[in-house]
């Protein structure tokens, strides 16, 4: 098993729920919301700070689809934040940090540069 | 180079220079655009300045990015001030000394406040209020500060005020003339003003004229009034007006006016023809335009001219909807009545302090201007009928009647084409036609591609009634299918659910939905599975289709934190409960607060600490009272027969009864009771889903009542009922409603709008004329038996409480979550304060 420096693990697969989010601690001090799609397995990581509620909340949102795009609506205003790009939906102004992730032997992984 | 690109320099990026900007890159004019700003960034939204104390950053208030800018191709220098126009040789120069040279110049230099000419208006913390740069000295200044004033009571004021009221100032509002608003109010309007905004605890001063400020005994300063008086603060605000910025009209010889005010023509033109004035900083027939819609019109003039367009100006309405410190003031028009032959309708509510004026012409035939304040649900009908010029109804005083104010907007008048929907962006009726006709008939694509209720967002309401009436007319389906995932209302999903036997989302989703759902639809079938299934709301299956209140069974507030709100069932309690609730509360650090429903609710509990806390609660005999589900909430109940003196039945008894009957039931909405021993009604059961008020022979039964936004008394739906009988009638009623109503829909709403109305649902439930009552009552039965508390279940499942953690792989708690002591409770710190507040170590 090769694994580059810059991938880095944070949590086990099983820590991850089916079409919902969890959150792990960066870096001790970034706090990452990871997003698990059941149907396609699909892991997906963002910021967990949502910049219009102010608080660390998005972990707490529920995923879903607009057309094509995978996101997360703020469990405190609704905003949705592209999954993909971290783009606010309902403003293009606001967004939030992307990660890329892998899943290598039950173990997640985030890239972290 | 290019010959026949023209130069263009803007002096100023203010909101409207900005605008000339974006729409002059708009037109394919082959220009060559320059703008020099004196601030030290771009344009920003100074219309929501204020928003910076609420935590937004100059990031978020700007209007454009200096990327932005490079995309378009436009050269831009901040911290440049001009200081002289060089018109023979058509060039200024600026503050770095270097020239720039131009074929056309557009003055958009706005204006600035006026400061009187106070001895001692000059000192450290007399502020003004126009600026990113001033709010942060208001900041800085309003720390060590206690008390604040503000001198002047106009609409820039008043909002100032709620600005360093909200910095935790005691705020006082001095005002020169009579009343406050004098520009955009009546006496009246104006009186009832004071009155609201003194309730919120801003004292207003009138008819004082501030002659001196000197140094203070306990504070700063002192301010002397001519008639005596004296008031001591901290720090002084001068909101007193505004100036037109017309120094360099001045200086380089462009006409201005008497009081100021670079004279323009229709074209926006100063007396120069290559010079153009735009704005605040224009005077137009001797008239300055302080809002910033007239503004946009007259950079979207220029930038036509400039392109070969005929585009005119032609004056501007120069009407207000606002919400100041939650009061609504509306005025449109000649709110004066100054017009000769002006006559007016006035009504007036001192109970709930509501006042409107409506001023119409000599022959009863035309809006002239109105003044609403305390609700201005009546201001986009009225505003349409002044600005359009239509015709008034028969009798013009039931535009301004309550009952008016229950018609949607506009609802029973057609608006002509002209009409102006959204005044910022300059959309009017015929342009959304236009599009909807084109082939969008979605409202936020609409949003998008008009832009359409972007800006100040005052037209939201109308946009959507607009676009609702034209679909219909053009026979598109307005469909009521709830989400793009689903073409289904709630209630085919809740017959698809039974009928099928369907157990899950994506079971639904697969045979009937497309794409992973969202916030809307899951929501709505996770309830629905729960009110035909009733299964235990965290089942693993159902967890990614619940909100977060549902998920984590408590109520998430402002900062991320949750509350706890056990059931208190008909809001009795013993001492010894209440010593427990105390306790836990002292020893989480919980804020603690009596709820409008009979109840305690404790606030500020940080994720990882509602199972420690939950389980104190339910070891204490506590259970969920459900505050965060669409589910029954309270039963409240007064005293009752057992002490009240007046009391013919046992009213806190009969609360109790009914709340455990009914707790944890799944409903469209949330579901409030209330019980009352006589018919002085002290538990106020009118106004509740269901309503209970006991006579001498039993209980009569009320339905559908409801407090919240748009309050509805309760229907009498029958009388003298015995105990037996009045719950057999409550378990059909509720299972009706939660088959048959739309989601998030009260009792109140699916009422009006059930067909056939109240008599209809006696019918179905006195009468059984559906042949219902029976599955009803066994459904309703079913989910009584299989009640089971949330948060029992919960803490006895450690798989369910792996969710109650902030970080999976650390015990690291939360640091953006902070608390400031307020009356000798914990409450959120503000973003302001955060800052302010060094970031403990993790
Ligand atoms: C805590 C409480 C205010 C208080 O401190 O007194 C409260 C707090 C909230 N109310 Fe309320 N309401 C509270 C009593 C009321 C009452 C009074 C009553 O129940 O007698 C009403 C009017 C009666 C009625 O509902 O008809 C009321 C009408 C609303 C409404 C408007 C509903 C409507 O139909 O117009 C909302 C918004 C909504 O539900 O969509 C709302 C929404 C909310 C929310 C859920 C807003 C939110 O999403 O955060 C608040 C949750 C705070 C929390 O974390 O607990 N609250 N709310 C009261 C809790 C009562 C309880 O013990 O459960
Ligand atoms: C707190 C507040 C709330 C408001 N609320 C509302 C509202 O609810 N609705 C509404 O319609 N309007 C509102 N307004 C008014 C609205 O903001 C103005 O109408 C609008 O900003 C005017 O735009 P402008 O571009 O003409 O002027 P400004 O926005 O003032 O911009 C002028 C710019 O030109 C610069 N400048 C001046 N002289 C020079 C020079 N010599 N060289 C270079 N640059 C120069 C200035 O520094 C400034 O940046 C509000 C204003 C304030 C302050
Ligand atoms: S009225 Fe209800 S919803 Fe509004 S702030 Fe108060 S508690 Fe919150
Ligand atoms: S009127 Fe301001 S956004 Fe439409």
């Amino acid at each position: 098993m090769t694994i580059s420096n810059q991938w880095q693990t944070i949590c086990q697969q099983n820590d991850l729920i089916n079409d919902s989010g969890i959150c792990v601690l960066l870096n001790d001090n970034q706090q990452v919301a990871i997003f698990y799609l059941k149907s396609t397995e699909q892991t997906y990581a963002i910021s967990n700070y949502d910049p219009i509620g102010q608080a660390n909340v998005l972990y707490r949102g529920i995923i879903g689809s607009i057309d094509e795009d995978i996101v997360v609506a703020s469990p405190l205003y609704k905003q949705h934040f592209s999954l993909i790009s971290g783009e606010c939906i309902q403003d293009k102004t606001m967004s939030v940090d992307v990660f890329e992730t892998r899943i290598v032997d039950d173990l997640v992984q985030l890239k972290v540069t | 180079m290019d010959t026949n690109r023209i130069k263009i320099l803007v002096i100023g990026n203010g909101m409207v220079g900005h605008q000339f900007v974006e729409s002059m890159s708009a037109s394919n004019k082959a220009c060559e655009i320059t703008v020099l700003s004196a601030e030290p960034r771009l344009a920003y939204d100074r219309v929501h300045l204020s928003e910076f104390f609420d935590g937004k950053s100059a990031d978020d208030l700007a209007l454009t990015t200096g990327e932005h800018y490079d995309e378009l191709g436009v050269n831009f220098v901040t911290n440049e001030k001009v200081t002289n126009i060089n018109r023979s040789d058509k060039s200024v120069t600026a503050s770095s000394g270097k020239k720039y040279s131009y074929d056309k110049l557009i003055l958009a230099t706005g204006s600035y406040p006026f400061v009187p000419p106070i001895p001692g208006n000059n000192q450290e913390h007399c502020l003004v209020y126009r600026t990113i740069e001033d709010l942060k000295a208001i900041s800085a200044s309003a720390k060590l500060a206690k008390v604040g004033v503000v001198i002047g009571g106009g609409l820039l004021g008043l909002e100032a005020a709620n600005a360093i009221k909200q910095l935790g100032l005691e705020t006082h509002v001095v005002e020169f003339a009579p009343q406050l608003m004098a520009v955009q109010l009546d006496q009246s309007g104006g009186n009832l003003l004071k009155r609201k905004i003194e309730e919120l605890g801003v004292t207003v001063h009138i008819q004082k004229a501030t002659q001196d400020i000197v140094k203070g005994d306990k504070c700063r300063y002192k301010l002397q009034f001519s008639d005596g008086t004296h008031l001591e603060t901290d720090l002084v605000l001068f909101s007193a007006g505004i100036r037109p910025q017309d120094e360099l009209a001045k200086k380089f010889d462009l006409e201005i006016g008497e009081r100021g005010g670079i004279v323009i023509n229709d074209l926006c033109q100063t007396s120069d023809d290559n010079i153009f004035a735009i704005g605040e900083c224009a005077l137009w027939q001797n008239f300055i335009f302080g809002l910033v819609a007239p503004g946009y019109t007259m950079a979207r003039v220029v930038a036509s001219q400039l392109s070969g367009g005929t585009l005119q100006f032609n004056g501007a309405d120069m009407s207000t909807k606002l919400k100041l410190m939650g009061v609504e003031v509306g005025s449109i028009g000649d709110a004066h009545g100054k017009t000769s032959g002006a006559k007016s309708y006035i009504f007036e509510n001192q109970i709930s302090g509501v006042y409107k004026k409506l001023v119409i012409d000599e022959d009863k035939n035309k809006i002239l201007g109105a003044v609403l304040v305390g609700d201005t649900r009546d201001y986009d009908t009225l505003l349409q009928f002044s600005l359009n010029d239509m015709d008034l109804p028969e009798s013009p005083e039931s535009l301004i009647l309550p009952q008016s104010a229950d018609t949607t907007p506009m609802g029973a008048f057609e608006l002509p084409d002209s009409a102006m929907i959204c005044s910022c962006h300059n959309v009017t009726k015929g342009d959304i036609k236009q599009v909807i006709k084109n082939g969008t008939t979605n409202l936020s694509e609409l949003k998008q591609c008009t832009k359409a209720s972007t800006g100040c967002g005052g037209c939201t309401a109308l946009l959507k009634t607009t676009v609702d009436k034209e679909l219909l007319a053009l026979g598109v389906e307005v469909k009521d299918d709830i989400c793009e995932h689903f073409t289904y209302s709630r209630k085919q999903l809740f017959h698809i659910v039974k009928v099928e036997q369907i157990k899950s989302f994506d079971e639904l989703r697969d045979k009937h939905g497309k794409g992973h759902g969202c916030e809307i639809c899951k929501p709505a079938v996770g309830n629905i599975l729960a009110s035909v299934w009733n299964d235990y709301i965290l089942k693993q299956t159902h967890l990614p289709l619940q909100d977060t209140n549902d998920t984590y069974l408590g109520n998430m507030q402002k900062d991320g934190t949750y509350s706890i709100v056990p059931r208190i069932a008909g809001g009795e309690i013993t001492p010894n409960k209440l010593i427990v609730l105390g306790e836990v509360a002292k020893k989480y650090n919980l804020y603690t607060k009596l709820t409008g429903g009979q109840r305690i609710d404790l606030f500020g509990a940080r994720v990882d600490q509602l199972p420690p806390i939950w389980e104190e609660l339910i070891n204490a005999g506590f259970e969920t009272g459900h505050a965060y589900g669409k589910s029954l909430r309270t039963v409240k109940s007064c005293v009752g027969s057992t002490w009240c003196r007046y009391g013919v039945q046992d009213s806190v008894g009969q609360a109790i009864e009914l709340e455990n009957r009914y707790k944890g039931l799944r409903s469209p909405h949330k579901i409030k009771f209330a019980v009352s021993g006589c018919t002085r009604e002290c538990a106020e059961a009118q106004s509740k889903d269901i309503g209970i008020i006991a006579t001498e022979n039993g209980w009569n039964l009320y339905v559908c009542g409801n407090g919240g936004m748009k309050p509805r008394h309760g229907d009498l739906f029958a009388t003298d009922l015995d105990t037996k009988t009045m719950v057999r009638y409550i378990d059909r009623i509720l299972m009706f409603y939660v088959r048959t109503a739309d989601r998030l829909q009260r009792t109140s709403v699916w009422l009006e709008e059930l067909d056939g109305g109240l008599e209809y649902l006696q019918q179905v439930i006195i009468e059984d004329c559906l042949d219902l009552a029976q599955e009803l009552e066994n459904q309703m039965q079913t989910v009584v038996d299989s009640y089971q508390c949330e948060w029992k279940t919960t803490i006895e499942s450690p798989e369910s409480l792996k969710r109650f953690r902030q970080f999976v792989n650390s015990e690291s708690i939360d640091s953006n979550i902070q608390f400031i002591t307020e009356r000798e409770q914990i409450r959120p710190a503000t973003p302001v304060e955060k800052k302010l507040i060094p970031i403990k170590e993790l």
